[in-house]
């Protein structure tokens, strides 16, 4: 049996798998981390996103031997050590851009992918495109869409002097 | 500094959102229990077939196999129960054939279990679950209602001779008979609801316990409601007493009804837990919700509507056939008739009404209620007639509508099919949507939109529905198998913090806070001491649960009544330490005072007293501070309002661009505004989901074409627009709240509204849903009449 070793939220782990194991069960079933979800086996709805070396990744679409010698973070591994919530984090609450809650880790995720990977600022039209990967069926996005728009702002902000 | 209010009608941020956003959310497949065991189910691929032979040797000796089990293991156990039992125009009950827990003899559709799969891993028991040699042959299969009325159709269930579960009826039919013959006109409509697929987005669980020390059983579950699984599970399908069974629904990621229903995999995991000593757990992959899942719609339809020359309706007759699928789910039965004739007078004065419903067994997943069952159906008919109506006799559209709504002093208003409207204003709904969607500014919209060669259409909806199904004595005369109250039970605990169980079940309504804002309103308990529990039957004393818009209506209601009583006892408690008459105290702002004087106790100092009876009226009150009430509503409740959408269709590809969605509703008293807002939007998704891209395809025999996400289009976030939403309400005159439901309003209204657009759009009389991209681009081109 194949062993991984990657690092998850900044903490090391040594894991013996199956090769046929993807990431997002090494995630839930050996590490116990149950925030990132599994909500279809086609790679259409995204409640499995998680950043791998900090890009955004369907982790039911990888295979935990992939992630070998990668710094993975979830959901469980975005606020800061001191508990204070990452701005998308406290934006979706503001907006109530949640509902069940099911597809929100991957789509917190994504988002922050989003939102890193366009400095320049993204349009709500864009950012509705940005989500393409990401199915909800509770909110109808409109509330999504408001929290990451205002979660770029925070984000994008010249940090204070 | 005043603390920020977080009583009724302040949009206080959620307080389940924090586990939600921070990965700490209990949904059932997170919970695993020592020594479990993985079940794996293998399901027909044919839609009609008799099971030959099942040979589990080959699997049974595969690496980790525990336990094989098929249709002749539960040959002598009941079948899943339906909860509504209709009668037929002659009286005699509908045909009811049993819904084995695997299939025994037959599959009935794709996705029917044929074995299940019980190893040590979810591996080992899906690679053995390849090796069972299944022998079927195949039966010749229908998909539509209307190929299984055929004479000679294949016979789905021996029980229901012509593959008719019910010929149902409503109305009188000989005063609408009358009335066609001397009306000025009628117009009529053939229509179709399609059939969707609910998707939550967290596909379904179930994992059985047994505790061999006490015998007790639990079961962890993806429900709506707990306490209904827990009776007809134990009741009827196991026979398990209640108190040897607990169900358990934690965070449960979304239902729109299809987590109502009593599933097959619930009680294979509990008995199976039984007989092997284990815990079995069974997640679906998104393939299986596709095929198991209840689904949702599917009628056909014909409407008349008969006029006079002023636009006035006289009378409406409407045939509708309703696929059941190939076995009756849950409540079923009660969805084409209770939840859809009787909401056919909609917002119109319509006189008379003659309703009559088929409903079919074909060889397709059982359907039952999906967000709104039967009210976006009778809608969708409704408000799609309306306009046929406004085209055939050149009148328009707004006008016609004004022109029949119920008058606003007409209430309490009797319907001719069977329901009473307590409150409603469709006026100040219509004139509030059209503001918002500046619907006078659309002929310059629409001009200017054809400069660019492109097609606006606008439509308008205006809806009614009927929420918090009740009361349970109409409801059992009507052929429900279930009381439909609520409980609450509200303990207030020494230092004065509360903890409110409810039978209600949350999994996306923000419960956890409109409920503590309800207490922290009636009780003046800050909002940050009050606690919700809901989903575990060994916590709460009953419930029947959350569908139906019935949370706050009927599980607010319990609330209200528990608190009332709840003031009460401290009413006396304040009297004695103030010694003064209990007629003399007063509650108000979480205070207990004598009335005219500034002698006060607080709530909490009430509370420590209660569990503290040192100075204390113990000869008439007892200690302690809990009560439960349990809450039977005196009728529905009837949200109403009006949906506008506008649309804008590209010719040249036939894609239809939604450009604006004004939904104005009539939801009664609004707890939390923000949450309100988030349940229409989400509801009108849905709704637009279905008018334009959702399907649930099968081909003729019956085989699933849209069995997943690349098939089955769910909107994404870029085929929607923002959704704007407005309230204008009437406050219900029957329950203590004055709240009448939101969870369906967005996807009951609507459809139609955009359909509407489109064939305003189009200048069509009617197409059905969905309207893809290349069935709007083939009525353009004149391929399809629509």
């Amino acid at each position: 049996m194949p062993q991984v070793t990657l690092t998850v939220n900044g903490k090391s782990a040594s894991v013996d798998v199956e090769a046929r194991t993807l990431l997002v069960e090494l995630l839930r079933e050996k590490l116990g981390m149950t925030g990132t979800h599994v909500g279809c086996d086609t790679s259409q709805c995204g409640a499995c996103v998680v950043h791998v070396d900090g890009v955004s990744v369907k982790s039911c679409t990888m295979l935990a031997v992939q992630a070998e010698g990668t710094s993975v973070t979830t959901i469980e591994g975005i606020a800061a050590a001191d508990g204070t919530l990452h701005p998308m984090q406290e934006m979706f609450r503001e907006h109530h851009a949640l509902q069940c809650g099911f597809c929100t880790p991957g789509m917190v995720m994504s988002a922050i992918d989003l939102v890193n990977s366009n400095p320049q600022g993204l349009s709500q039209d864009e950012i509705r495109h940005g989500l393409e990967g990401n199915l909800c069926r509770c909110t109808g996005y409109h509330n999504i869409v408001k929290a990451i728009d205002a979660a770029q702002g925070i984000m994008h902000a010249p940090a204070a002097e | 500094m005043n603390a920020p209010f977080e009583g009724i009608g302040a949009s206080v941020r959620r307080k389940e959102d924090l586990r939600f956003i921070s990965g700490r959310g209990n949904y059932t497949d997170d919970i695993n229990r020592p020594h479990q065991t993985y079940m794996v189910i293998k399901r027909s691929d044919r839609p009609h077939a008799k099971i030959i032979s099942i040979d589990t040797s080959v699997a049974m000796a595969a690496p980790g196999v525990v336990a094989i089990y098929t249709g002749d293991d539960f040959a002598n156990i009941g079948g899943l129960p339906c909860g509504w039992q209709i009668h037929n125009k002659d009286g005699s009950p509908m045909a009811e054939p049993k819904h084995p827990v695997i299939a025994h003899g037959k599959v009935r559709h794709v996705g029917d279990p044929i074995a299940v799969v019980i190893a040590e891993t979810k591996q080992q028991a899906r690679n053995a679950a390849e090796l069972l040699e299944i022998n079927l042959e195949d039966l010749p299969g229908v998909a539509t209602t209307t190929d299984a009325l055929k004479p000679g159709a294949t016979l789905i269930h021996d029980e229901a001779a012509g593959n008719v579960c019910y010929d149902w009826h409503l109305g009188d039919a000989d005063a609408v008979a009358a009335a066609f013959k001397s009306a000025h006109k009628v117009v009529t409509l053939d229509l179709e609801n399609n059939r969707l697929i609910p998707n939550a987005m967290e596909p379904r669980v179930a994992l059985g316990d047994y505790d061999r020390h006490t015998g007790d059983y639990t079961l962890y579950t993806t429900s709506q409601n707990p306490h209904v699984i827990r009776l007809l599970m134990g009741a009827f399908v196991l026979g398990l007493p209640e108190h040897k069974l607990r169900v358990v629904a934690p965070d449960v990621g979304g239902g729109f009804g299809s987590k109502i229903y009593h599933y097959a995999e619930e009680a294979i995991v509990t008995w199976a837990a039984g007989k092997l000593g284990r815990p079995v757990k069974w997640t679906a992959d998104r393939s299986e919700s596709f095929m198991s899942d209840a689904h949702g719609r599917d009628h056909v339809s014909t409407a008349q509507m008969a006029v006079d020359a002023s636009g006035k309706f006289l009378a409406l007759k409407v045939h509708t056939v309703a696929n059941m699928g190939a076995y009756l789910s849950t409540f079923a039965p009660a969805v084409p008739t209770y939840l859809y004739a009787t909401l056919l007078a909609g917002t119109y004065t319509t006189p008379v009404i003659y309703v009559e419903v088929k409903a079919v067994f074909t060889n397709t997943v059982p359907v039952d209620a999906y967000r709104g069952a039967g009210r976006p159906e009778a809608t969708f008919l409704i408000e799609r007639l309306v306009d046929a109506v406004a085209l055939d006799t050149g009148i328009d559209k707004i006008e016609l509508r004004r022109k029949n709504f119920i008058p606003i002093d007409a209430f309490p208003y009797q319907t001719p099919v069977a329901l009473q409207y307590d409150s409603g204003n469709y006026f100040a709904t219509l004139d509030a949507a059209m503001k918002a969607a500046d619907y006078n500014g659309f002929p310059a919209r629409k001009a200017a939109a054809a400069a660019k060669g492109k097609l606006r259409g606008i439509g308008v909806s205006t809806y009614l529905e009927a929420c918090g199904i009740a009361p349970s004595k109409v409801v059992g005369s009507l052929g429900a198998r279930a009381g439909l109250y609520e409980v609450a039970n509200i303990r207030v605990h020494p230092t004065g913090s509360v903890t409110v169980f409810t039978g209600t079940h949350s999994h996306g309504q923000g419960h956890e806070t409109t409920m503590a804002q309800l207490v922290t309103d009636q009780l003046g308990v800050p909002f940050s001491q009050v606690d919700i529990v809901h989903g575990d039957t060994s916590k709460i004393p009953f419930g029947m649960g959350t569908y139906g818009s019935r949370s706050l209506a009927v599980g607010g209601s319990a609330m209200v009544k528990a608190m009332d009583k709840i003031i009460a006892k401290g009413k006396k408690i304040a009297a004695h330490l103030l010694e003064a008459s209990p007629e003399d105290i007063e509650f108000k702002n979480g205070n207990f005072s004598v009335a005219g004087t500034d002698r006060s106790k607080s709530f909490g100092e009430i509370a420590l007293t209660a569990y503290v009876p040192h100075n204390y009226p113990i000869e008439t009150v007892e200690p302690g501070l809990d009560e439960t009430a349990f809450y039977d509503p005196m009728n529905f409740t009837f949200p109403g309002g009006c949906h506008i959408c506008e649309v804008e269709i590209d010719p040249e590809t036939g894609v239809t661009s939604i450009i604006n969605f004004n939904a104005v509703d009539d939801v009664g008293r609004v707890i939390n505004p923000m949450i309100v807002e988030g349940q229409v939007q989400g509801g009108v998704a849905q709704g637009i989901g279905q008018a334009l891209m959702e399907n649930a395809a099968y081909d003729a025999s019956g085989q699933l074409l849209s069995g997943s996400f690349m098939d089955y289009t769910m909107p994404r976030a870029d085929d929607l627009v923002n959704i704007t939403v407005g309230t204008e309400n009437t406050m219900c005159t029957h329950n203590p709240l004055g709240s009448k439901g939101c969870g369906e309003v967005g996807a009951i209204g609507s459809p139609p509204a955009v359909i509407n657009a489109i064939c305003d759009a189009l200048k069509i009389r009617h197409m059905n849903m969905p309207a893809t991209a290349e069935k709007v681009w083939s009525i353009i081109n004149g391929r399809s009449a629509g």
